[in-house]
């Protein structure tokens, strides 16, 4: 993959476990906060310095069942205003998937999620479906992410995607 | 390909889909009601400048906050009646039932449709055997706007059900035990109902096997049509020809899994707080004292559900200190229930009849519970809180195990009663 690609994402592996659901990504008691308040929360109960630490571009690696629970798009709201990149997992809940694309956020699944190490710098091409461990050199083979939710991706989101479809310009 | 596959290939424009892969769909019909629909979506609608793709393909239920109980509510309902009216939705069933009820009294559901919900029990389409999807505000924006979904094929699991369900059982108890069996997060499958069980239950059973699919997590739940839906379709006034019953699995369709169960050894269900799938046979439950007994919500106040209720309630009476809460389905079931006597049975029996609408099931309308309460309900969920207080404690079974439970006063089995003489 040529890392000029500008679908090609790099950035630094935070790894979490299975079932990390909309409660931990966005916490029941920080609903009502702004979107800015409620990220410093964001995965704190299993990680507390994961929403300081975390760098733009950073790639989340989980395992099973990612984002299940609420239908809450907070939850994937949060992990983009924290610059997470692209979330790469074995699986993804349904809804969350779904808002995670809508909201601009990237999701990959990731069967072999499990071998990626904590702090592994990653290099992930989206439309290949490819993982590049570029620590150790080991490639995984992913679902590759179709053209048009990229398209919603780089837009910004669904409603944005849609401003462009619609007016000819992303910006809404 | 299976049944869902063939659907979703007819409205991506294709010969074939495999799961897994990502397609954009043609949407047949789309339904909002006024919680989730026209006040959520209109910003957006706004924002964007962008009219409805089809006003013909939208149907529009008010279920959610009707009778309005306060301002709030009657604010949100009018702005529902406005939005209807701007644009020029004729399916706009004001008050008249529970969305996924009215949809299919009416018929907007047709077999091989792809259709998509803005609500999570939107699944309880496939009893037609339409693809029926629950999706958010932001995604419905889309929708209304283009006419078109993005979906990834699921998975098809094939459950069967062989034999015959006992007396007293239902759907309602065959959808908590697989709850209790399959658990909440069988996440983007979509859960294909079949076997000589099945095909037994009347069509608003049916609904229930699909609607309860969204508790299993799944993406969807579907029954292929046969001749009782082409029957409840012509009676709510569509015009269908037999080649709608084209729309099966074929032969030799992939299935991810394949569940096969015996009907005839089915115990009535119930479930325990706060999870339907804390679910077990009735004598789990047996003698827990409850103070409010629920019939009501998609799931479980149709006419069938009605008939339930009042072949347990037939000349007997809710037990002293308990109050047995009735909001039948939709006004259809109300009138129809009228007509053939199961109202009076009921109201005979001691139950308050409430009005038509999602009343006390997800908190909204009137029914909610106290602190300390316990309630025995036919409805779909008993998530902490979501009956009112958090400190409340929500059992689900069916219409005749909560029938029978107002009766004694403690939560029991329903099949004691059918067996026995009434003592009137
Ligand atoms: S009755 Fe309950 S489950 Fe059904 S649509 Fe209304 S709130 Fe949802």
């Amino acid at each position: 993959m040529s890392a000029s690609d500008s679908t090609v994402i790099a950035g630094r592996a935070w790894v979490f476990g299975d079932r990390i659901d909309t409660d931990l990504l966005a916490p029941g008691h920080a609903m009502r906060k702004p979107l800015e308040e409620l990220s410093r929360h964001c995965l704190e109960a299993v990680r507390p310095q994961f929403a300081r630490d975390v760098a733009r571009g950073d790639i989340v690696v989980a395992g099973e069942g990612f984002g299940i629970g609420s239908s809450r798009e907070q939850a994937a709201q949060a992990l983009r205003f924290l610059g997470v990149s692209v979330v790469l997992a074995r699986s993804a809940a349904r809804i969350f998937y779904r808002n995670a694309f809508n909201l601009g956020l990237p999701v990959m699944v990731l069967p072999e999620a499990g071998e990626i190490a904590d702090g592994a710098r990653l290099e992930v091409d989206l439309p290949a479906g490819l993982v590049r461990d570029a620590s150790t050199g080991r490639e995984y083979r992913g679902e590759p992410v179709p053209a048009f939710l990229l398209e919603i991706v780089a837009d910004g989101g669904l409603i944005p995607n849609l401003h462009k479809r619609l007016h000819g310009k992303p910006a809404a | 390909m299976t049944l869902s596959e063939k659907i979703i290939a007819r409205a991506a424009g294709r010969d074939q889909v495999r799961p897994g892969e990502i397609v954009t769909c043609k949407v047949d019909l789309a339904m909002m009601h006024d919680s989730g629909g026209p006040r959520r979506v209109q910003p957006y609608l706004e924002r964007l400048g962008a009219k409805i793709w089809d006003p013909a393909r939208v149907v529009i239920a008010s279920d959610h906050f009707v009778p309005p109980p306060d301002v709030d509510s009657a604010e949100i309902l009018a702005l529902t009646r406005r939005f209807a009216r701007d644009h020029a939705i004729d399916a706009f069933y004001d008050m008249q039932g529970i969305c996924h009820v009215v949809l299919q009294e009416h018929a907007h559901l047709t077999p091989g449709m792809f259709a998509v919900g803005g609500d999570s029990h939107s699944p309880s389409g496939g009893a037609v055997g339409a693809f029926m999807v629950g999706i958010g505000a932001t995604e419905m924006a889309g929708v209304l706007v283009t006419g078109e979904i993005w979906v990834r094929v699921p998975e098809t699991w094939l459950i069967e059900w062989r034999g015959a369900l006992a007396p007293g059982l239902s759907a309602k108890d065959i959808m908590l035990f697989l709850c209790g069996e399959l658990g909440m997060s069988n996440d983007y499958k979509v859960m294909q109902y079949a076997g000589n069980a099945i095909a037994e239950l009347s069509m608003m059973e049916r609904l229930v096997l699909c609607n309860m699919s969204a508790e299993l997590g799944a993406k969807t739940g579907i029954i292929a049509p046969d001749a009782k839906t082409l029957a409840a379709v012509r009676a709510g006034g569509q015009a269908i020809g037999g080649d709608a019953l084209a729309w099966q699995s074929d032969p030799d369709a992939a299935y991810e899994r394949r569940l096969e169960f015996d009907a005839s050894a089915l115990a009535p269900q119930v479930a325990a707080p706060h999870s339907p799938a804390n679910s077990a046979a009735v004598g789990q439950h047996t003698g827990v004292r409850i103070d409010q007994a629920y019939i009501g919500a998609c799931t479980g106040a149709k006419l069938s559900d009605l008939h339930m209720a009042a072949q347990v309630l037939k000349g007997r009476k809710v037990a002293k200190g308990v109050r047995l809460l009735i909001a039948p389905a939709s006004t259809l079931t109300t009138r129809e229930a009228a007509a053939d006597g199961t109202l009076a049975t009921l109201v005979d029996a001691g139950a308050i009849l409430l009005p038509t609408g999602c009343g006390a099931c997800a908190g909204y309308g009137t029914g909610v519970l106290a602190s300390g309460e316990v309630c025995i309900a036919s409805t779909a969920r008993n998530f902490k809180g979501r009956m009112g207080s958090p400190g409340a404690s929500v059992y689900l079974a069916s219409p005749y195990t909560v029938a029978a439970s107002a009766v004694r006063g403690t939560i029991g089995d329903p099949r004691e009663f059918l067996n026995a003489k009434a003592t009137a």
